[in-house]
């Protein structure tokens, strides 16, 4: 287990490391110059000079990428292009947004969408099975933005009952605002979420329901609420384990699309203006993260599923 | 992918034909075919005849609701929005095919290299992998946009190589199970090439899991076209998008709802009907996988 334990976060440095460089390359062979950009126009050339020294962009390519990667090393992501702070810090005030929305909707498409995964499963052939398994398709067909849309059209419109969308400017020093601000985000989220889920949860526990040993607990004579009790958990561990994390991973950038609906000032936002104004080391800084985070989430889930599943540890 | 090739499918996946009989009546196959079918007619009508224009605009019958002159209403600049949702058929359908062409001409051939190639090929191809399917097909987009801006072709390059991950890696454990066929070894005995099996072997026992891949490729392309749209990064104007007559009608949510019902409408047919259409053919070309849940994992 520790062989494995250390092979997996060797893995993971080198696919971060696989990652940032191609994000970072990517990014490079932009056609247009920065300092063109920032500056206005008829800037002499001395101007422009200064502005590109300033940004590092003078030098060679290979030693631009050295500096970057030592930097990112020193836990430093550069600073924005425009605003000159750095991105690190961007980010950082950008979480008290985006990670109570992600894990809300998280911790609520597990709690909504498992029982209801569970009875499409065991009630397939019932008239209520099937409306409930035919309601999750058509949340998976819909586009997130447009229930966010409609969401908004219905409770924030017509009903008047909590903000269409925008964040209090002072953040969470007002708690009730923030939360209710958050509201109809993480519900939309949610609904999004929460169909896919009830798709794996209903497809997992199937699989479950065809094994022998429901079989076998159900002739013994245990119901099969109590079969599925004793028998599914341990089995079906390392599968749900994965659907966490591929959850959790999408949860992460449903905030990019949400947030965008909302108008919360969140990382998804972050990243969505930062790509319109091309300021490149915020992109750079956030796409990195939120790969990182995809990555690290993976690790995990992989680690925990041996943890709980001893056939998956004879596997290289 | 014709018939031709069945003949040389191993017994065991061999699509016998009273199953296609069977599948023919696939309720699943009937309903998405005519869903997606009324998709592609709009898409395909629209390239010779529209309502109006897409720049008429009827400023006397801003924000009109479904009337005779306007089946499905107008925008806020008095703009036919029927008009607008034949037109964004269109770039659905085009954007949706063009991305899964992308997608299975990367991973088609990057799956089957894996498979047939040596362990240390396979390791290297199912890390690259492994790093794209982590690496989400919108951040790619924004990275790509950032880099050349919001176009049609980014948008179809940046669905169409997240998508070849998983092409890729459903071509290479399907073929790999092939591999390990009593059947290939045979071949390989009596001297047949690399190439020659892949072609008599390999393609004709997994073309129907890539088919059906194609299809399920296709739904995700279609609503990864609208949310790039949405945020302001896909096909740009004046091309009409659904994803884009979303963004605008939010704003006049409030006065006008049908110009926000209608454009999610037809994502969501398009949607429904494509992954219909997948789930019957599955049934139509894999009767085992009725019972068998299929193994794509995620």
């Amino acid at each position: 287990m520790l062989g494995y334990l250390v092979r997996r976060v060797a893995w993971l440095l080198g696919s971060l490391f696989v990652a940032g460089s191609a994000v970072f390359f990517l990014l490079r062979v932009l056609p247009g110059d920065p300092a063109v950009t920032l500056l206005a126009v008829g800037s002499s050339p001395d101007q422009l000079a200064a502005v590109r020294h300033r940004l590092g962009t003078d030098r060679p390519l290979l030693v631009q990428y050295g500096h970057w990667f030592g930097d990112l090393l020193a836990g430093n992501l550069g600073a924005s292009l425009f605003t000159r702070t750095p991105v690190l810090d961007q980010i950082a005030g950008r979480l008290p947004v985006t990670v109570p929305l992600a894990l809300s909707a998280f911790v609520l498409s597990l709690l909504v969408a498992v029982p209801i995964g569970v009875f499409a499963a065991v009630r397939r052939h019932g008239a209520l099975g099937l409306a409930v398994s035919t309601l999750a398709q058509l949340g998976i067909a819909l586009p997130v933005f447009w229930v966010g849309i409609v969401v908004v059209w219905l409770v924030a419109v017509r009903w008047r009952v909590l903000p269409p969308g925008g964040f209090p400017r002072t953040g969470w020093q007002d708690p009730a605002a923030a939360v209710q601000s958050l509201v109809l985000p993480v519900a939309t989220l949610t609904i999004a979420q929460g169909s896919v889920l009830v798709r794996y949860v209903r497809s997992a526990t199937l699989d479950v329901l065809s094994q022998e040993y429901v079989r076998t607990a159900r002739s013994l004579g245990y119901s099969l609420p109590r079969a599925l009790l004793r028998h599914g958990p341990r089995n079906g561990a390392a599968t749900v384990v994965q659907i966490l994390g591929i959850l959790l991973a999408s949860s992460l950038l449903g905030t990019v699309v949400i947030e965008s609906v909302f108008a919360l000032p969140g990382l998804g936002s972050l990243l969505l203006t930062s790509v319109k104004a091309r300021d490149l080391p915020v992109v750079q800084g956030t796409v990195f993260a939120m790969t990182a985070t995809v990555l690290v989430v993976g690790l995990v889930v992989d680690v925990v599923q041996r943890l709980v599943d001893p056939r998956l540890r004879g596997q290289a | 992918m014709s018939t031709p090739l069945i003949d040389t499918v191993d017994a065991v996946e061999t699509v016998d034909a009273p199953a296609r009989r069977r599948g023919a009546r696939s309720p699943s196959l009937i309903v998405g075919s005519v869903l997606l079918l009324v998709i592609v007619a709009l898409a395909v009508v629209s390239l010779v005849w529209t309502p109006y224009p897409l720049d008429h605009t009827d400023p006397a019958a801003r924000l009109a609701g479904p009337s005779a002159p306007h089946w499905a209403g107008t925008d806020r600049l008095g703009r036919d929005q029927f008009t607008q949702l034949m037109l964004g058929a269109r770039t659905a359908v085009w954007i949706g095919l063009s991305s899964v062409a992308v997608a299975f001409v990367i991973g088609v051939p990057l799956g089957l290299l894996a498979a047939a190639a040596g362990r240390f090929v396979e390791n290297a191809v199912i890390g690259v992998i492994d790093i794209v399917i982590a690496f989400p097909t919108l951040l790619l987009a924004m990275l790509l946009v950032t880099v050349y801006g919001a176009s049609t072709a980014v948008a179809i390059s940046a669905i169409g190589i997240g998508v070849s991950a998983e092409v890729a890696r459903l071509t290479r454990i399907s073929a790999s199970r092939v591999f390990t066929q009593d059947y290939v070894l045979a071949a390989r005995t009596c001297g047949t090439g690399p190439l020659m099996i892949l072609v008599r072997h390999v393609l004709p026992n997994i073309w129907h899991t890539l088919l059906v891949q194609a299809t399920l490729a296709f739904g995700v392309a279609v609503i990864a076209e609208a949310s790039l749209s949405y945020l302001g990064l896909g096909t740009p104007p004046p091309a009409p998008s659904w994803g884009r007559m979303l963004q605008e009608a939010q704003s006049t949510v409030a006065v006008a709802p049908w110009n926000v019902l209608l454009p999610g409408l037809a994502v969501a047919v398009a949607v429904i009907g494509v992954n219909l259409l997948g789930d019957g053919l599955r049934e139509v070309l894999d009767p085992q996988l009725r019972t068998r849940r299929r193994a794509t994992g995620r």
